[in-house]
């Protein structure tokens, strides 16, 4: 079975966000990025599938030449070889001009399974599986946190507010991954220096017959501007005894903050 | 932007969810300024029962496809339905609320028109001259994005963060005509289905849509002691959430996860309980609208963003907190 693992290279969550000059970038100074945590699920999940049925993973990830790094990443916890589309307009390129770069190394991969991670942490969007099952004409499920596969079949569960749904279909198909469906492995040592010597592919938008002008920023999404939200003041702290200070919040938040 | 505004309505179980009022009521204001209409799209058997509910809240017509297969979510069914309906009602504007259904459908629904979508909107407004302009949190709050589509890329599309717009008041005597349509895909087409929604035995509010969100970090020292966050929140009538150092322990499930790699909140009141207030916990609940922390370290982070704190020990608070929440409520 052929896996294609889609995986972004953005800042990691303990990051601080500072804004950089251009007013509607990520100041990327000094933020150490890393692959989406969500993928990291997704890729463990297409390791697992291959240690158990044999087939090939292939890690893909669309943007800066940076983005080699999420990669090896990839490499070093088990994946055979890497693909990146590197064009710097990416970054901020909209979602179905992402889609369609990943939907035309699928194309040239042809994988029987396209495992993602529920959204890129930073944009927290979730557009891509969606539209990559759109535009391949795929079946699609996001954010599973239990995947079963059949030989041409798949079965998932995902949480919807307050409950849980039940999901069949066929293979091939586009599939986002879910906090709690595994626990992602570490590379170990000898994946890393393993990682160095596998294939990293670079390829621009036009290698794969992509008009380049559809990944202009601001085509069909345009992004403004980028800005902190405006700071929370601290506010009264109580002290004292548990009974007392526990009193005295309940009134406040009844009388003041009238919340309950 | 001119032209007409389409909703896309949830039902589960046959009722409208609150956030397709939410939208309802952005699509009215939307609408007004540009002279279009609202449609709304309902599908499943007894979709057309919401015509009155809708149309009361803002839409003058309501497309309607009963099929069965409907009933249950079908990503690829709902997309081309939802496609289908922009196109038939010659929408400028495609509204959704960013629920787990809406994320999904959305998307999927832009690319089949070949546009883009803006996720989880908090603030909306149409520009001067075309096009639609939003505001929306990225990096899980950390930072507030202001994006657009332009006036030439028809129909807008985009999903609306739950619990952030109100629902205006109903309208009485209001009606929407019910417009029959095909389904845009046969069953046969379809290679991906939900077969079954199973409900936990003890329903519990779920930390997304929760007006009150009590939630326990390490502070509380074992999983055993969460029976004191579940109590003040059944008292408040909330949800249990949890931080991340609690969810990798395995203390509590994931789905009450709240922060950068769970859930996004913004209820009413979020109490956090021994919570000490990592950044990728505070992106998560920072757009609370009132913060009450409870730890026994003064220095937390958490409680530079609470509105009121306790500094004290949570073992001791928590009882006394529910107790006198509980004696409000009876009083």
């Amino acid at each position: 079975m052929k896996i294609l693992v889609g995986i972004k290279h953005v800042p990691d969550t303990e990051a601080k966000v500072k804004v950089a000059a251009d007013g509607v970038s990520l100041d990327e100074t000094g933020v150490k990025m890393v692959p989406s945590p969500f993928d990291e699920y997704a890729l463990e999940e297409a390791l697992r599938i291959r240690e158990a049925r044999g087939g090939e993973v292939v890690v893909v990830s669309a943007g800066k030449e940076s983005a080699q790094v999420s990669l090896r990443q990839g490499l070093a916890m088990g994946a055979d070889r890497a693909v990146l589309v590197h064009d710097d307009r990416l970054d901020r390129a909209d979602g179905l001009a992402r889609a369609r770069v990943l939907a035309a190394v699928a194309r040239a991969e042809a994988p029987d399974l396209i495992l993602l991670g529920k959204y890129g942490v930073g944009t927290d969007e979730g557009q891509t599986g969606p539209m990559l099952g759109e535009i391949l004409d795929l079946p699609h499920t996001s954010a599973v946190t239990t995947l079963t596969l059949g030989e041409r079949t798949f079965g998932a569960r995902r949480e919807i507010e307050g409950a849980v749904e039940v999901v069949e279909g066929s293979l091939p198909a586009v599939i986002s991954c879910e906090k709690g469906l595994n626990e992602p492995r570490y590379p170990s040592l000898r994946g890393i220096m393993a990682a160095r010597k596998k294939p990293l592919d670079v390829k621009r938008p036009a290698d794969l017959g992509l008009d380049p002008d559809d990944l202009l920023p601001g085509r069909r999404v345009v992004w403004e501007s980028i800005a902190l939200p405006p700071a929370r003041r601290a506010g009264r702290v109580l002290k004292g005894e548990a009974a007392e200070t526990a009193r005295e919040l309940a009134r406040l938040l009844r009388e003041d903050a009238k919340v309950i | 932007m001119n032209g007409n505004v389409l909703v896309l309505a949830e039902r589960r179980g046959g009722e409208l969810k609150r956030p397709t009022f939410e939208i309802l009521g952005v699509a009215r204001r939307l609408a007004e300024a540009s002279g279009g209409r609202v449609d709304v799209l309902a599908l499943g058997p007894g979709a057309s029962g919401c015509a009155e509910a809708v149309a009361r809240h803002g839409a003058d017509r309501l497309l309607v496809c009963e099929a069965d297969f409907l009933e249950l979510y079908a990503p690829e069914a709902y997309a081309a339905a939802l496609a289908d309906a922009a196109r038939r009602s010659e929408a400028a504007v495609v509204l959704v609320a960013a629920t787990i259904l809406g994320r999904d459908v959305a998307p999927r629904a832009a690319a089949r028109l070949g546009v883009g979508c803006l996720s989880d909107l908090v603030e909306i407004e149409p520009v001067p001259g075309g096009g639609l302009r939003g505001r929306r949190p990225v990096y899980s709050g950390k930072a507030i994005a202001t994006v657009s589509v332009p006036s030439e890329v028809r129909p807008a599309v985009a999903t609306l963060r739950p619990n952030v717009f109100p629902v205006p008041p109903a309208t009485a005597g209001r009606s929407a005509e019910v417009v029959p349509v095909e389904a845009a895909l046969s069953p046969s087409a379809l290679r991906v289905r939900t077969v079954r929604v199973e409900k936990p035995a003890e329903q519990e509010v779920d930390v997304a849509e929760a007006s009150i969100v009590v939630s326990g970090g390490r502070g509380l020292k074992a999983p055993e002691n969460f029976a004191l966050v579940r109590d003040l929140a059944r008292v408040l009538g909330g949800a249990v959430g949890a931080s991340r150092a609690v969810v990798d322990a395995g203390w509590i499930a994931h789905a009450n996860q709240v922060g950068q790699t769970g859930k996004v909140v913004s209820p009413n009141l979020y109490v956090a309980c021994g919570i000490s207030g990592a950044i990728q916990h505070l992106a998560g609940m920072s757009s609370s609208k009132v913060i009450v922390a409870v730890n026994k370290d003064p220095e937390a982070p958490i409680f530079k963003v609470a509105d009121f704190g306790i500094v004290g020990d949570l073992f001791e608070v928590l009882p006394k907190l529910t107790e006198e929440i509980r004696k409000i409520k009876e009083s």
